[in-house]
């Protein structure tokens, strides 16, 4: 390819010349318009960060290729044959590289948001740096408060949430038996706008007034007053929201459409169940975030006053419309969890998942309260007080449907037959952990106990029970899960155990304590704190280095075994849904044969029970045929 | 099974001794405070036996149900129990509704009126508190001073962003909105002096915006509130015994300029706004260049803090009222008080 072609064709060279470009664009911009205008200085760095940060990332996505196939074909121009030729990926060099193959988009994902979950940890052990004694030891305020605001927003926007679409990316066309996604272009956006937003929020550390430092919630007024770092959390988030919203209406579509012959919904595994529950929580709220965040950029760029109490503004309806898509993003990010533990749970204790109707339909119903419940984020907030006890007693009735759960996993468990495998390991951890979030919710919706405990370490802990032992638990278990199916190797057994192992000890050793220190009067979100927390603090601190030490365990783990591990079997887990069907990993179009489904994806123990059949029995390409049955013996494949 | 039973309820037990005897709540101050950790103990008993219930399970079906590795043996084929899934529905069900229903009457309980009301006024603003008392002449102060077993009704107001007004040993808190007033009502039942937090992200200063709310007799209280009207006159000389650094020190803490000036005379370390430590040297440097004496310079920064802003801060950040907050005669206290110790820390 001559150098000329190279930087004509979609990407990194491209993006080389066009993300500067887009810079320059925005300075010619913002200055020829305040040259009309006659406003001095012409060339205004806040305006031309402004216009950049929508600007360069727009560029970076067209120049990566994203957007090349719609433009050729809206052109006229010939398009790339739709044969998916960009399927599959021969060496690490094409995850870098703009590809439709479902799998490779979900690792692309799952990798990406590792990625910033190591930054957002890491920002994790400055903060308990700084809090392991009172006063200043080794950031002054300003940065505390950026850093626990990004790494809030990393740890809810750039992982929990994209790593569970990852996930998904990788096995739900596998578990219904479809080649891809239903919009396999839009699939490839999806996962480009993340390393974006992601990217923006770390820039915002190196803008004049440090980070954006008003939490991940951003609360107006202090976000519309904020120094310019807020512009990167206010438009960083609208690409990320427009990444969920297009891969949730893609996970839509492709359910709804392309399940195989025979899959019908009450045979769908509840992983895909809580795939479909979950992308109709992203398409119906998300869009409440965004707009929230927009009336914050147009307050701070265009001077609206939609959040300025003098001037006909209202300071508490950033709020409600913030806290109209936050609280259903909880169940965002813990719904897809739900589904991996049922899978986890289901397929290593070998026995049907206990009542799966309701498991499903519990998904439905907490789709449902969950939109009915948002003002219990706001019992202190001054709002009117009539709201708060319809607001108590909805949170607590969702305990039931989230009862309803937990207790079907045990009755999935009674009787089984347990392999304690890493990923039934951290799906029993997540049972225990989620409970006591639970519980610690339950007791936050009450009106009374929340007035003292809210905004104070109590919340931390609850948060971090049910967002790290409750999703993040149910993350590793998804990957230990699906690791030999995504890589072909299998992963070290007895590192994954010591993993799970230190981090359930020093996990609770690390927000344990924090209730404590909540109820005992400890605001949250301080640099600086009374004297009387400080053994607590320095207790919390140290076990919280430990846990962060934890997680090198497993990222040697995963590095090791991707490399060197021993080859996996197709269906090492023996398990009866359908991506265990095919060679690990797939073969690049998944299935040579749409397979049939002709049964439940879980009946273990059922004799001669099978989820699916391939009609003539060949094997897909670079497969081995497993049987597709219950007690069957495990085929000798490796 | 025998065992695993006895073995639960030894678990609950267990748990919910421990969790009773643990001191969880600070001090009971307020009339709201019984009821409310009443209620937290409750949620407790209630948790405990749901919480072992579910390790029990999953412990025992681990240590029964668990197979070596190599087992090719598959679970029972159970798919359900209809029975069950009814019963697991309805008995949480009955337990939120319960405790929602208490949780109600102890709010209303909490929250209820009464008459012979206090009236406090309290205003937020990065970083500091203010309180006025309309019912005693409109007295404003900087330190919230409340009698006991007098039932008070804060009125709740911000002048720039969200902050939230909280004192644990009271259990209630409210945000303080701009643009609207929020209430708490509450009486405070104890003496003795306890911390009043900033519980909602204000800003840089925000670890740093805590006070003080002493409680004292009905007698004493009055007479507090005549030696605010004294103060005002002049400038907090005889409350402090005739020392004037002693008066300066105590305005310096009671404003709340502890909050963000560090200051060893008044043990303060914080770094929000400028060191006050070398303040005589700086003023003398920077008076000589606005033409102005050190007094004249430093009254000018605490009266109209944007006029000069030290390099390396930003302007707005110190609140630009403190001309209101203060009597002009507490102002030349305050600033003779740190013109002297500033002085003598440079001297050393």
């Amino acid at each position: 390819m001559s150098v000329v072609a190279k930087f004509r064709a979609p990407g990194w060279y491209r993006v080389l010349i066009s993300v500067p470009l887009a810079f320059a664009f925005s300075i010619a911009l913002t200055a020829a318009v305040r040259a009309a205008y006659g406003w001095d200085p012409i060339v205004d760095w806040t305006s031309v960060t402004t216009v950049s940060l929508i600007a360069m990332p727009l560029a970076f996505l067209v120049a990566i290729g994203c957007f090349t196939y719609w433009f050729d074909w809206a052109l006229g121009k010939p398009t790339v044959p739709d044969d998916h030729s960009s399927h599959g990926a021969t060496s690490w060099r094409d995850y870098f590289k703009v590809n439709t193959d479902h799998k490779v988009i979900g690792i692309q994902y799952i990798v990406t948001t590792f990625f910033f979950f190591i930054l957002g940890g890491l920002m994790a052990m400055l903060i308990r740096a700084e809090l392991t004694q009172p006063g200043t030891q080794f950031v002054d305020p300003n940065t505390y408060n950026g850093l626990f605001s990004v790494h809030a927003s990393l740890m809810i926007f750039l992982f929990i949430i994209p790593v569970f679409a990852g996930i998904a990316n990788y096995v739900v066309p596998l578990m219904i038996g479809a080649p891809d996604m239903a919009f396999p272009r839009l699939n490839a956006l999806s996962f480009w706008l993340l390393p974006t937003a992601g990217v923006m929020m770390m820039a915002s550390f190196f803008v004049d007034g440090g980070a954006f430092a008003t939490g991940w919630t951003a609360y107006a007024p202090l976000s519309t007053e904020a120094p310019l770092g807020q512009q990167f959390f206010t438009i960083g988030v609208q690409f990320a929201g427009a990444s969920s919203i297009a891969t949730a209406l893609n996970f839509l579509v492709t359910i709804i459409t392309m399940r195989a012959p025979g899959m019908t919904f009450w045979r769908m595994p509840l992983m895909v169940w809580a795939q479909f529950t979950t992308s109709l929580l992203v398409v119906i709220a998300t869009p409440f975030i965004a707009g929230s965040q927009f009336f914050v950029l147009l307050d701070r760029s265009l001077g609206t006053d939609f959040f300025t109490a003098g001037a006909g503004g209202d300071v508490l309806m950033y709020q409600h419309v913030f806290w109209f898509y936050s609280h259903p993003a909880v169940y965002i990010m813990m719904l897809p969890g739900f589904g991996i533990v049922s899978e986890v749970i289901s397929t290593h204790a070998r026995k049907p998942v206990f009542g799966y109707r309701m498991m499903a339909f519990s998904l439905v119903a907490i789709v449902i309260l969950g939109f009915t419940v948002w003002a219990h984020h706001m019992f202190v907030s001054g709002m009117f007080a009539w709201l708060r006890v319809p607001m108590m007693i909805t949170t607590m009735l969702i305990a039931v449907p989230t009862g309803v759960k937990i207790f079907s996993w045990l009755g999935t468990l009674w009787r089984g037959a347990i392999h304690l495998t890493t990923p039934m390991l951290f799906a029993l951890g997540f049972i225990t952990m989620f409970t006591l979030g639970g519980i610690s919710g339950v007791m936050l919706a009450v009106v009374p106990i929340d007035i003292h405990v809210s905004d104070t370490y109590f919340i931390v802990a609850h948060i971090h029970y049910v967002l790290f032992g409750g999703s993040v638990f149910t993350i590793f278990a998804g990957i230990y899960h699906w690791f030999p199916k995504m890589t072909g190797r299998m992963y070290d057994e007895s590192l994954g155990k010591l993993h799970f192992w230190l981090s359930f000890v020093f996990f609770n050793l690390t927000f344990g304590p924090m209730h404590l220190v909540g109820v005992d009067g400890m605001p949250r979100r301080v640099a600086d704190y009374a004297d009387q927390y400080a053994t607590m603090n320095a207790i919390i601190s140290v076990s919280a280095f430990l846990f962060g030490l934890s997680f090198l365990v497993f990222l040697y783990n995963m590095v090791t075994s991707w490399r060197n591990g021993p080859k996996a079997a197709g269906n090492p887990w023996r398990a009866h849904s359908i991506e265990w069907q095919v060679s690990s990993p797939p073969p690049i179009f998944n299935f040579d044969e749409i397979p049939t489904v002709v049964g439940g994806p879980y009946e273990y123990g059922v004799p001669g029970a099978v989820h699916a059949v391939f009609a003539d029995k060949k094997a897909p390409v670079g497969a081995s045929p497993t049987p597709a049955g219950g007690g069957a013996p495990p085929p000798n494949e490796a | 099974m025998f065992w695993v039973v006895v073995l639960s309820v030894a678990a609950t037990a267990i748990g919910i001794a421990i969790s009773l005897a643990i001191d969880w709540f600070p001090t009971q101050a307020s009339s709201a405070a019984a009821d409310i950790d009443t209620l937290y103990d409750v949620l407790l008993i209630v948790s405990v036996p749901i919480f072992v219930l579910v390790m029990a399970v999953v412990i025992y079906s681990v240590y029964a149900f668990r197979v070596k590795p190599g087992d090719m043996s598959d679970g029972a084929p159970i798919h359900g129990n209809t029975r069950l899934e009814i019963i697991w529905v309805t008995i949480p069900l009955i337990i939120v509704s319960v405790l929602a229903g208490y949780g109600w009457i102890v709010l209303d309980d909490i929250e209820a009126k009464k008459a012979d009301t206090l009236v406090v006024h309290v205003t937020g603003q990065q970083f500091a508190w203010s309180f006025e008392y309309p019912g005693q002449g409109k007295l404003q102060s900087n330190q919230l001073v409340l009698p006991k077993d007098r039932p008070v009704h804060f009125k709740v107001n911000s002048k720039d962003v969200l902050h939230d007004f909280w004192v644990p040993e009271f259990r209630l808190k409210t945000d303080a909105v701009p643009g609207i007033t929020t209430d708490i009502r509450l009486t405070p039942t104890r003496l003795g002096s306890y911390p009043v937090v900033c519980a909602e992200l204000c800003g840089i200063g925000h670890s740093t915006m805590r006070q003080t709310v002493r409680v004292i007799s009905a007698e004493d209280f009055d007479a507090w509130v005549a030696e605010q009207r004294q103060g005002d006159e002049d400038g907090g000389m005889e409350a402090a015994g005739g020392d004037p650094l002693e008066a300066g020190r105590k305005i310096f803490t009671d404003t709340g300029c502890n909050a963000c000036h560090t200051l060893a005379d008044a043990g303060s370390t914080a770094t929000v706004g400028p060191e006050l430590d070398d303040l005589a040297a700086q003023a003398a440097r920077y008076a000589k260049r606005e033409g102005q004496t050190p007094a004249e310079y430093v009254k000018a920064s605490i009266e109209d803090p944007d006029a000069f802003v030290v390099s390396g801060f930003q302007k707005g950040l110190m609140p630009g009222d403190y001309s209101n907050q203060l009597s002009a005669a507490e102002i030349d206290t305050l600033v003779e008080y740190l013109l002297t110790v500033s002085n003598g820390k440079e001297a050393q």
